[in-house]
């Protein structure tokens, strides 16, 4: 019942923005999350991945309830603020989609390739299993500060990382993260950059995140759009859960320490 | 001498360190191959915040190499055709694993820079070059702009712009066409008023 509903408003909004297209302005954007007040369409998706997490899946016919993603198995609320963190099972750090990974291989009995066979969305579908349950998991963390881990040495070494990473410059373009992530009041085109290196920028970029994106009508990750980054640069695809994405992530993460999570958010 | 060896090696750790991660954390998509982690002598070296300070030394090198690279283009010809260049300048597509290999590639000129002052849509990465054909139409300031848009780096060691020549993003001729869309008196950059 929620995929029709989805389905219907997707329709509808993607109608409005294509409206909208023409004029091209940060001001639209304003205007349209002024219209929508307090809605957000991800709540949808959010009621999707409640339920994904409760119905039993797999070769083994498990839920995720005993899906441990850092505050004890089953317990959600709180969580995403405090990822990426080190577990000490893997003896890695895991963003929530490496975390999700883990638990559908441990507890349910599904293969690494099935669970990547397609974690995100392509333009035009419904959204993924994944994309719910991130939604679900980072709206059961939402108004709570951003708080990931930074007490085990592999944690720290995580976000040292991440910081390298973000100043790599490769591809044909020479382009790093921090290319167009580095300066304060830049855009492309017409969309504002957010300077990812100091605390308001990955403050907000990180508070944001998962997110429904209007122009796609759906709710996108954190670590999708870490991989669409890459794409930008011109580099190869990002896999899901690597470490090269949850060192990203850890990076924007700690910079963005503090500031209450307000995902999933809604962005054009 | 021995600190200075510790620190050049352990930023060379540092930075097979970032590689080793980035090429166990991609993987081949399309045309794009995980050949593209690769860093050359210049990525490298730039792979450091903008509030870093540069070995001067090996800047002054790395500034030298780039110039010496760029070619004069074919039979002297700097300027190509305006029209075209503007077609380049507003095309973002290419080499990215997304796009279309056999269409060719754009400049992507005004996801930085401001040319057509008509244009709204542009972005401020990069200094606004309105009115650009007026800064001069000499054969030095024809050389120094070519040489800016094929390789940045002959001039500013570290710029964040692409080297379009000399890694080959545009061919001479689309560089031709764009210093046209730059000089021309006729071309809307130099000609519009907003």
């Amino acid at each position: 019942m929620h995929k029709g509903f989805i389905r219907g408003i997707s329709a509808v909004l993607i109608g409005l923005w294509s409206a909208m297209l023409f004029s091209e302005t940060e001001g639209v954007f304003d205007e349209y999350r002024a219209m929508l007040g307090d809605d957000n369409p991800a709540i949808f998706v959010i009621f999707d991945g409640e339920e994904i997490w409760f119905t039993p899946a797999g070769p083994k016919s498990a839920s995720l309830e005993q899906c441990d993603l850092g505050l004890g198995p089953g317990v959600v609320e709180g969580a995403y603020a405090q990822l990426p963190r080190y577990f000490a099972d893997v003896d890695r750090v895991q963003d929530v989609e490496a975390r999700l990974e883990h638990c559908m291989t441990q507890l349910q009995g599904l293969t690494p390739a099935e669970v990547h066979g397609k974690p995100y969305s392509l333009r035009g579908d419904l959204g993924t299993e994944l994309e719910a349950l991130v939604a679900w998991i980072a709206d059961q963390s939402s108004g709570l500060a951003i708080a990931p881990m930074q007490a085990h040495a592999k944690e720290r070494a995580t976000y040292e990382l991440g910081e390298r990473l973000f100043y790599y410059r490769a591809g044909p373009h020479d382009f790093s993260c921090a290319t167009c992530h580095e300066q304060g009041g830049r855009r492309i085109r017409l969309q504002t950059l957010p300077n990812l290196t100091t605390y308001q920028g990955a403050a907000e970029a990180y508070s944001s995140w998962p997110a429904y994106r209007i122009s796609q009508g759906i709710v996108r990750t954190m670590g999708w759009r870490m991989r669409d980054c890459m794409r930008q640069q011109r580099m190869p695809e990002l896999v899901m859960g690597s470490e090269a994405t949850v060192a990203l992530q850890t990076y924007l993460a700690v910079n963005g320490a503090g500031a209450p999570m307000a995902a999933p958010g809604l962005k054009r | 001498m021995q600190l200075l060896a510790f620190i050049l090696f352990s930023t060379a750790v540092y930075a097979n360190e970032a590689y080793n991660v980035l090429l166990d954390s991609m993987k081949d998509k399309n045309f794009v191959t995980l050949e593209r982690l690769k860093q050359d002598e210049l990525q490298e070296f730039c792979s450091q915040p903008r509030s870093a300070s540069l070995d001067e030394v090996r800047a002054a090198k790395l500034r030298e190499a780039a110039f010496k690279g760029v070619p004069i283009p074919t039979g002297e010809r700097y300027l190509g055709d305006w029209q075209l260049g503007e077609k380049v300048a507003s095309n973002g597509r290419g080499l990215q694993y997304s796009d279309d290999p056999e269409q060719e590639n754009g400049g992507n000129c005004y996801a930085c820079h401001q040319l057509d002052p008509n244009e709204v849509a542009y972005g401020n990465l990069g200094p606004s070059l309105s009115g650009y054909g007026a800064r001069g139409q000499s054969v030095a300031m024809l050389q120094y702009t070519w040489t800016k848009l094929w390789n940045t780096h002959a001039y500013n060691v570290c710029s964040h712009m692409p080297r379009f020549g000399a890694a080959g993003i545009l061919t001479e001729k689309q560089l031709q066409d764009v210093m046209a869309f730059l000089f021309d008196p006729n071309s809307p950059v130099n000609r519009s008023q907003p």
